[in-house]
Formats: structure tokens, C-alpha cells, sequence
């Protein structure tokens, strides 16, 4: 079977239905066994005592804020390249989802920020780029939404999408390059983690989790783009009458 | 080719000093809204130093915003930019020409003004020449990202504030590395780092945004 079938529309519309239900049950069940890891399992913290347990969220939320501006991105130029109408909704899709991962790896992190630094905010280059991130992101849902055109809107998102991708080595990298208040990071592939294997495990499964979540509801708001945009063809218009 | 960048330039150096009121207004808001900080916080001389530096420069950053909404807007409006784009010669040159007209209009006004703002904000010489070397490197970079926002937003409805919300993000590391030299000049630690990476961001955004602006005009006029 030839995997680009998928790139049109009609048939992703269907596959996208049957996906969703595993993805969001998936989702629903590795959060679950998450949160259960981090507030049951892991030990507290030697340092930061209870306080910690805020990476159980704060983390794979923030691995989110960047992962999906990156995956947006990417549709958005292979939209850009190959002109495919299905790449610009998916990018369209995940927006909404990015920016809420990013105001919530920002939220949490000024919650845990007030105990451990006392203070909600610092203006260090993680925080700040961070934000910036959100800022980005909204200026992108901006722009869709201003253009009434969709080719326009679609093409001229994508290109103000690649130029902002090059904020998110910034982020991941700031606390390497400059000297900042957010600590390094706890992971790498390179060397053993610096922290519980039952902490990392908790993290894992909820950033698993949270990325499980991105897709289903990215399948959720990409299924709603193409009802809307395809709904002079024959194939929505029978859909939308059996639903009647 | 570089007839068609020096016409662009020409062309649009004329229609500003036809029309004198439009660049002035940027001029006035960049000098109005520095002038509020210190009736906003206060007059003590030690801090207006500590943050002058930063206020000239946020104050010239929404100048710029300012007059970059009109950048391709009126061209638009009486549909000469469609047979400029159409015109064999590259976009890319068409909306070089325009940044560096905008940056003539805009940015060399500004250096003007900002050493008298800079003494109004009690900054010694010294910070006041490191400060009209880091606007001398940074505004050019304001107006040639600023020709992609414009770009992306011409013909829309609340265009100048959606330009706002796009372009703001993209000028925080001019606003830091420009404040910074200043401020590294008065602390002691020395402005070269800051003006060193100002000037490579002032390159790397002359090398890459005509296209990407071009290609965003391309996008808007389809």
C-alpha cells in the first residue's frame, strides 16, 4: 500500500477517526500510571523535598512547547515544498496545542520557581526564550487568523513558522551557553542520568503521554480543518448529512 | 541589477521627502516615548543612566514598527508594488531597496536624535558613542526583518498591530546585544562581545531576509 494515499484529505480523514481512539485512551492511561509514579512512587526529593514533583508536568511539557514548534515547522516546509494541502493543516492543528504546552511549562515553572529561587520569574535566557516561544506561537495563530485567504494564510504561517524555528536551539541550548538560573539538564543521551530511575521512568511515561495527547488531538482539530475546508466535495457533504 | 536597487532607492527617498509628515511622526514617537520614562519613574539622574540604555533602544525598536507598517502599504494601495514584483527584475532586490530606504528614512534620524536623548538620560560620552555604534549596527537589522513582517501582514485588517506581534519576538536578540554593549561599556566590561554578535546578527539577517522577505511578498500578492 502506498503511504501517500494518506496525503489526501479524504482518506486521512478516515484513518485519522480510527487513530484518534487509541491515541487518546494510550494518552489517558500512561497519564494516569505518570502521575502515579510521581506522586506515589518516586522517593522525596534529598534537596528540593516535595517541590520536585512539578517536573512530572513541567518537564514533558516543555519538551512539548519545542518538540511541536518543531514538527509545525517541518509541515509547514514540506507544505511550502511540495505544496500539500494536507501539511498546512496539520500544522494549523498542533498550534493551539504547542502554545498551551508552552504557558503551561512557563505556569509550572513559576510555581516551582517561588520555593526553590523565590522568586516566580527570573529574567534568565531559559525563562526568556521560553516566553518567547509562547510569544511566537501566538503570533503565528495571529497571523492564521487575520488571513482570510487559506492558500495565503497556509503559506505565509509556514514561512513566519521557519523563521521563529530558530529560537529552539536557542532554548534548549541557553543553559549551556549562558550561565543562567535554570538548571542544566538532568537528561542526555550521552550520559547517565542525574537523577532516580524512578523519577526518570515517572517523567518518561508522562512526556510519552503528553506527546500521545499532541497527536490525538492534532488528529482531533485536523479532522475539523478538513470537514471545513473540503465541504463543497461530495464525500464531506454525505458525511455531514449522515451525521444529521 | 544594481540599477534597479539604486531606481527602488531613489524612488522611494523622493516620495519621502515629498511627503515629510510620514517619517517625522516616527521620529516624534521615538523621542515621546523616551521622554515619558523619566516622568514615569522618576528623575534621579543615577537611574535614568542605569536605564537609558534600554529605554533608547526599546524606543527606537517601536519606532521602527511605527513606520514599517506603510513599507509596502501605500505601493499596495495603488498597485504599483504588483507591477514591481511582476517586473522582471528580482523581488529579492525590490524589497532590499526598500529596507535600505526605510533604514535611510528611519535610522539615520534616529542616530541623530539619540545623542541628545542619551544626555537627557545623564549617560556619559562614552556610552553615548558605544550607544550610536550599537544603533548604527542594530537598526538596519529593524528594518530588514521589519520588511518580512511587513511583507507577511500587507492588505490585512489590523496590520500594523499583527506586525507588532510577529516582529517584536524576532528583534529581542538586536534589543539585548545593543542594550548590552551599552551597558557592558558604563559597567566597565566592555561593549565588544555585545557589538561583535550585534554585527554578525546584522549580517545574517542582510544575507537572509530579502529572500524570505520576497518570498513573503510573493505570498501576499498571489
Amino acid at each position: 500500500m502506498n503511504l501517500y494515499t494518506f496525503a489526501s484529505p479524504a482518506n486521512f480523514y478516515h484513518l485519522a477517526g480510527k487513530l484518534i481512539p487509541w491515541f487518546a485512551w494510550s494518552a489517558g492511561l500512561l497519564t494516569l500510571w505518570g502521575l502515579y509514579i510521581g506522586f506515589f512512587l518516586a522517593p522525596t526529593d534529598f534537596q528540593q523535598s516535595e517541590a520536585y514533583r512539578i517536573i512530572f508536568i513541567h518537564v514533558p511539557a516543555a519538551w512539548m512547547s519545542m518538540f511541536i514548534y518543531l514538527v509545525m515547522a517541518f509541515w509547514g516546509a514540506i507544505g511550502l515544498a511540495f505544496n500539500t494541502r494536507l501539511s498546512f493543516m496539520m500544522a494549523r492543528a498542533l498550534a493551539p496545542t504547542g502554545a498551551l504546552f508552552t504557558f503551561i511549562a512557563l505556569w509550572t515553572g513559576a510555581l516551582w520557581g517561588k520555593p526553590m529561587w523565590g522568586a516566580w520569574w527570573v529574567w534568565d535566557a531559559r525563562l526568556t526564550s521560553e516566553l518567547i516561544l509562547l510569544f511566537l506561537y501566538v503570533g503565528i495563530i495571529a497571523l492564521w487568523a487575520a488571513i482570510d485567504d487559506v492558500k495565503r494564510g497556509d503559506r505565509a504561517g509556514s514561512l513566519l513558522t521557519l523563521i521563529g524555528a530558530i529560537n529552539v536551539p536557542i532554548i534548549y541550548f541557553s543553559v549551556t551557553w549562558w550561565n543562567t538560573l535554570h538548571q542544566g539538564a538532568s537528561i542526555s543521551l550521552t550520559k547517565a542520568p542525574s537523577m532516580a530511575a524512578v523519577m526518570l521512568q515517572g517523567m518518561l511515561v508522562m512526556a510519552i503521554a503528553a506527546w500521545l495527547y499532541t497527536i490525538a488531538v492534532a488528529l482531533v482539530r485536523v479532522r475539523r480543518i478538513i470537514l471545513e475546508r473540503e465541504r463543497h466535495t461530495d464525500w464531506v457533504k454525505e458525511i455531514l448529512e449522515n451525521q444529521r | 541589477m544594481h540599477r534597479f536597487l539604486l531606481a527602488v532607492l531613489r524612488r522611494d527617498l523622493t516620495l519621502a521627502a515629498r511627503r515629510r509628515g510620514d517619517w517625522l511622526i516616527a521620529q516624534f514617537f521615538f523621542v515621546m516615548v523616551a521622554s515619558l520614562f523619566p516622568l514615569g519613574v522618576g528623575p534621579e539622574p543615577e537611574m535614568l543612566a542605569r536605564i537609558g540604555p534600554g529605554v533608547l533602544w526599546v524606543a527606537a525598536t517601536l519606532a521602527s514598527l511605527l513606520s514599517l507598517s506603510r513599507l509596502f502599504a501605500d505601493d499596495h494601495h495603488d498597485g504599483s508594488l504588483e507591477h514591481m514584483v511582476l517586473s522582471p527584475e528580482p523581488t529579492v532586490l525590490l524589497v532590499l531597496g526598500k529596507a535600505m530606504a526605510h533604514w535611510l528614512i528611519y535610522g539615520i534620524p534616529v542616530l541623530l536624535i539619540a545623542p541628545v536623548l542619551g544626555i537627557q538620560f545623564n549617560l556619559s560620552w562614552d556610552a553615548i558613542l558605544v550607544l550610536e555604534f550599537s544603533l548604527l549596527l542594530g537598526t538596519p537589522i529593524l528594518s530588514l526583518l521589519g520588511s518580512v513582517g511587513a511583507a507577511l501582514t500587507l492588505g490585512l485588517r489590523g496590520g500594523g498591530v499583527l506586525l507588532t506581534l510577529l516582529i517584536l519576538p524576532l528583534y529581542v536578540p538586536a534589543l539585548i546585544f545593543g542594550a548590552g554593549a551599552v551597558d557592558g561599556a558604563m559597567m566597565g566590561t566592555g561593549a565588544e562581545a555585545h557589538l561583535s554578535l550585534l554585527g554578525a546578527f546584522m549580517v545574517l539577517s542582510l544575507m537572509i531576509s530579502p529572500w524570505i522577505a520576497a518570498a513573503a511578498l510573493r505570498i501576499s500578492l498571489e
